[in-house]
């Protein structure tokens, strides 16, 4: 659709992680300036990188998009009980597989970014608690943190300094609700991760171990790393006011080439990203919907128009191409960027049976605790199970939408949305998918077997 | 918590009307003292709060405030402005603030209750017709206040164990479960034994015990009272009685000093549970399992049911008539016993004080499991003190009255209840003694009693007893006693009666209460029986506080700090 060049990456994050002469090994990092930022951090007051963070106005990349400065501040350091800071490494939202990347290709990245945060807070003990399937990644990063202590920028006396931070790796056990960060944070502590109540009980005052407890993403982590680099303000200048920073965004589904790209935040829409920089749908096929921010993010139709008021009190008139990519861009249309999971799906999708593998998803993933997200994700799966299996009736859609209302907004945590806004969505804008199943029960003989 | 006394009130306004309500308090708690019905499954007073059910859902909002100068903002007409949370919040983890305002009954309030009580029925195996907590069960009553009263589920049902033995005494149906975890909770905060857990996750999470790992502590039952379905039954009372047959009555439980109040449940004069009363002050919700066990001893094989002389057979009255004349004019010794009732222990000492007899009682004595089971095995050691019957704190033997009998100080035994023999009497200084004895159960000492006087259990008849912290409280009679049997307080009145001279006592309560607010320097002397009836009333013990009592720090006990020697 579009007759401009096609929008250049701007690589932040993922700089080194694909050069053929670049590997995970510190000395790699070393050659390239790494830990250079640790050693000029501990030469700052742990304020000041603070008030760094927040002037960058960097936000988190593990989905919620909450201003991470801000986060930091909110940590509850009169209490006098330890400090502790966790990386969120458990990237299981469907369509995601940014975190991987920087695990595997550049954990020291990752390392230095959390010692400087480490520092910023006063954690003396930090961890990256990692999703059981990243066997690999945890071996890479288990090694990356030795050679990182060996010398000195990890653990005891980090940089001969009197400050100390151990860090550890610990394995999940193949659950996604061990994303949500006070069930990471239970799980941690050895527990069913069963998410917390908030109130009382928020992180960064009552997290692991009932002591103050930053969650913050890998993304978000190794951006504090180059934050320190140029300044929070220079920081600020990368993508748009609000929405700063670069981000990778995972791209999946019916492209000729998907993957990992890193933009600034704004830098490109939608329509770019699918046919310049993903070389556009395969051949013959034709855009149906997209889920643009992993599979708890509202999906959108092809030929649905966006408009209203942006923030910055500008109008705004788009369709589905026209998304900007970065945080506030497809909020504006209703949905939200999340993990930065695009999920692209061509005409030959069958709405109902998509909706079927993803309510299998949430229903197999919920961790059980409240009443609402339990019963109604598994209902949902049930319904549209028995959907795609020829039993549809007329009363389906309507149904479906009402045990996902029944959810959202009524749970402990935010699984409840991310169960209920997917079927919210499909309902809303494939509602005819729905109703056609009724008189045409029979699966097409392209279909793949349901989850 | 209704339990903590919180002297500071702040206003709420609840759905329209100003109240007011304890600084802290939970909204579950705080509308309920208003007459409002939050509905709520996982919340328990007496357990940590999970907020995990979503039935308590309700509109909250507070008083809105300028960001930087920190004043109210004021809505055109000058009240408050109110800014809602977008949400429903649960009202078991939301505590009061000044000006907050709560919705109970909204639109949306009743839809949350709605799609949660829906939820929780979708996998549930709608068993009733065959389920013991029918009558009593929270699913039954809410679905009928707050559901929509048809299904719309066609889907199949999760299949879950049905009958599954979590323990000697517990019974569990995985499928009627409601995962509102509060036996586990329970189990963790009380009991201090961490072995229920959840396996598996999302709807097909099963509740189970640890492997390896049994649900066999003491107070194990109390999971199926707090269960609020029929998800966990007692094996005991499983299938035996449909609870809305049941009659209840308050009672005290007798296993020891701790005084836990309780319900009897029987059905035409036939007992069939005991369970907990809630007492914030004394035993939470909570009892002991053995305590649970005890109404089985009503009709056990050694129950006495008729009166004896010399083990023959006999009418009461002529039993009564024969004890008088062996015990009139001699030199009694008298053994009380720290099971009978306040009222008992009076009157029994009445006859002593005006027989001029000598008093004996013993204590009962294990160890203390430092929650609801005391060392001191008898509900009503504290009772004998008060009444009269002893200054000193009984030994657990009667090694003394052995003594008295062996120098010949004493003619005739009055003895209630105990087991001479166990408690180290010589038996060769029992010979020639004539023993007059009441009680319930036969023992070595009602096998050689000349005359054996049938008495009634804590279930049978009405009483005070005063528990380890002092409380005096009243348990009432639950069902009749056997045929011909007469309350102990009718024996002890028609003895007394015919011992002495002295103005006669009649054998009710209310009766011997006046009589016991008349002794001078009672600590009795201002609480009527009607206050005793109404709530546990805490008695002066300062008279006391030197005795070497043997119950430890235990929930709701703090032991009296003596100064060691
Ligand atoms: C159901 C659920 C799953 C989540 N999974 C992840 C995850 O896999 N990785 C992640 O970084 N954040 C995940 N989150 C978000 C975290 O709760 C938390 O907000 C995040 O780690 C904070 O980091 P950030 O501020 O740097 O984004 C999840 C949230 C929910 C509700
Ligand atoms: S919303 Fe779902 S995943 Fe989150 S606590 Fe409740 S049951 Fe668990
Ligand atoms: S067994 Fe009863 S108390 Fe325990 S979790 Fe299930 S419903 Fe709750
Ligand atoms: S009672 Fe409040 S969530 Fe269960």
């Amino acid at each position: 659709m579009s007759n401009k060049s096609t929008p250049t990456e701007r690589r932040i994050i993922l700089k080194n992680a694909d050069d053929p002469n670049y590997s995970n090994k510190i000395s790699c990092y070393l050659r390239e300036g790494g830990y250079a930022m640790l050693k000029k951090s501990f030469k700052m007051k742990p304020e000041e990188i603070g008030a760094e963070v927040l002037k960058s106005g960097v936000r988190g990349r593990g989905g919620a998009g909450f201003p991470a400065g801000m986060k930091w501040k909110f940590l509850d350091r009169k209490s006098g009980k330890p400090i502790y800071l966790i990386c969120n490494a458990d990237e299981s939202e469907p369509g995601t597989f940014k975190d991987r990347q920087i695990i595997h290709k550049d954990p020291h990245q990752l390392i230095e970014g959390m010692m400087i945060a480490a520092y910023a807070i006063q954690a003396k003990q930090a961890f990256i608690y990692i999703r059981a399937e990243f066997f690999e990644g945890a071996r890479i990063l288990e090694s990356a943190i030795d050679e990182a202590k060996a010398k000195g920028f990890c653990g005891d006396k980090i940089l001969g300094s009197d400050f100390s931070c151990d860090l550890v790796v610990h394995r999940g056990a193949g659950a996604y609700i061990c994303g949500e960060e006070t069930g990471l944070i239970e799980s941690l502590e050895g527990k069913r991760p069963n998410p917390r109540i908030k109130p009382p009980y928020f992180p960064a005052v009552l997290g692991l171990y009932q002591c103050p407890t930053i969650v913050n993403n890998v993304e978000t982590l190794c951006n504090v790393k180059h934050i320190m680099e140029i300044g929070g303000d220079e920081f600020a200048k990368i993508g748009k006011p609000n929405n700063t920073g670069t981000r990778i965004w995972c791209v999946s589904g019916h492209v000729k080439k998907p993957g990992y790209y890193e933009f600034e935040c704004g830098a490109l829409t939608m329509g770019e990203m699918i046919y310049d920089v993903c070389g556009g749908l395969l051949p013959g096929r034709s855009l149906q919907a997209v889920i643009p921010g992993g599979s708890s993010s509202k999906i959108l139709r092809a030929d649905e128009r966006f408009s209203g008021k942006l923030k910055d009190g500008t109008d705004f008139d788009w369709g589905v191409e026209d998304i900007p990519l970065d945080f506030d861009g497809p909020m504006a249309a209703g949905t939200m960027s999340g993990s930065g999971g695009i999920i692209v799906m061509d005409d030959t999708v069958d709405m109902v049976e998509a909706m079927a593998n993803i309510n299998a998803f949430y229903a197999h993933e919920s961790c059980g605790q409240c009443t609402p997200c339990r019963e109604g994700s598994l209902w949902m799966r049930k319904i549209t199970q028995r959907m795609c299996d020829g039993g549809a009736r007329e009363e389906d859609a309507d149904l479906l939408l009402s045990v996902a209302n029944q959810i959202e907004g009524r749970t402990i945590c935010a699984f409840g949305e991310a169960a209920a806004w997917p079927t919210q969505s499909f309902i809303a804008k494939f509602r005819d998918r729905f109703e056609d199943k009724v008189k045409n029960p029979e699966r097409k003989k392209s279909s793949l077997q349901l989850i | 918590m209704i339990s903590k006394k919180n002297s500071k009130v702040v206003p709420i306004v609840l759905d329209g009307k100003e109240v007011e309500v304890p600084e802290g308090m939970n909204l579950v708690d705080a509308a309920a003292l208003h007459g409002k019905e939050i509905p709520h499954y996982c919340y328990h007073p007496q357990l940590s709060v999970a907020g995990n059910c979503r039935m308590c859902l309700i509109e909250m909002g507070t008083p809105m405030r300028n960001r930087e100068t920190g004043e109210a903002i004021l809505d055109d007409d000058g009240s408050p402005r109110i800014g809602w949370v977008p949400k429903p919040v649960i009202g078991c983890a939301t505590n009061v603030s000044p000006g907050m305002h709560v919705k109970t009954e909204s639109e949306k309030v009743l839809g949350c209750r709605e799609g949660v009580m829906e939820f929780l029925l979708v996998n549930h195996p709608l068993d009733c017709p065959i389920c013991d907590q029918a009558g009593e069960c929270r699913l039954q009553e809410f679905a009928t206040d707050y559901g929509r009263g048809y299904s719309r589920f066609v889907e199949r049902k999760n299949v879950k164990p049905k009958r599954t033995r979590l323990g000697p005494r517990v019974t569990l149906d995985d499928e009627r479960c409601i995962l509102c975890s509060r036996c586990i909770r329970f189990c963790q905060e009380v009991p201090k034994d961490d072995v229920l857990g959840f396996v598996d996750r999302g709807s097909f999470s099963t509740l189970t015990c640890f492997p390896g790992r049994e649900l066999d502590n003491n107070y194990s039952l109390n999971t199926v009272d707090l269960c609020p379905v029929g998800a966990l039954t007692s094996s005991d009372f499983r299938f035996k009685m449909r609870v809305w047959f049941l009659k209840d009555a308050d009672s005290i439980c007798p296993e020891s000093s701790a005084g836990c109040n309780t319900t009897v449940s029987s059905r035409e004069g036939e007992l069939y549970r005991i369970t907990p009363r809630r007492n914030d002050l004394v035993n939470d919700s909570w009892m002991p399992d053995s305590g649970r066990e005890l109404y089985k001893s009503v009709k056990s094989n050694n129950r006495i049911l008729s009166s004896r002389i010399d083990q023959n057979p006999c009418t009461a009255d002529e039993a009564i008539i024969e004890s008088i004349r062996l015990l009139e004019g001699k030199k009694i010794g008298i053994v009380g016993s720290c099971k009978s009732s306040l009222e008992e222990q009076f009157l029994l000492n009445q006859i002593s004080l005006k027989t001029n007899a000598v008093n004996f009682i013993r204590g009962h004595f294990e160890e203390d499991d430092g929650i609801l089971l005391s060392a001191d095995r008898t509900p009503n050691l504290r009772g004998a003190l008060i009444s009269g019957f002893t200054q000193n704190y009984p030994k657990d033997n009667l090694v003394s009255l052995s003594q008295a009998l062996d120098q010949n100080q004493l003619d005739v035994l009055l003895v209630i209840d105990e087991d001479l023999e166990a408690a180290q009497v010589d038996i060769a200084n029992l010979e020639g003694v004539p023993i007059v004895f009441i009680g319930t159960h036969t023992n070595s000492t009602s096998n050689r009693a000349s005359v054996v006087l049938p008495s009634l259990t804590t279930f049978e008849k009405s009483g005070t007893f005063v528990n380890r912290s002092f409380y005096a409280q009243v348990f009432r009679q639950a069902v009749p006693g056997p045929a011909g049997v007469l309350p102990d307080l009718s024996l002890l009145s028609r003895l007394h009666n015919g011992l002495t001279e002295d103005e006669e006592i009649s054998p009710d309560q209310n009766s011997v209460w006046k009589v016991m607010n008349n002794v001078s320097g009672s600590v009795l002397k201002e609480i009527s029986l009607t206050d005793v009836r109404k709530d546990a009333v805490l008695l002066d013990s300062s008279k006391w506080s030197d005795l070497p009592f043997v119950e430890s720090k235990a929930l709701h006990f703090e032991p009296a700090t003596k100064v060691e020697a």
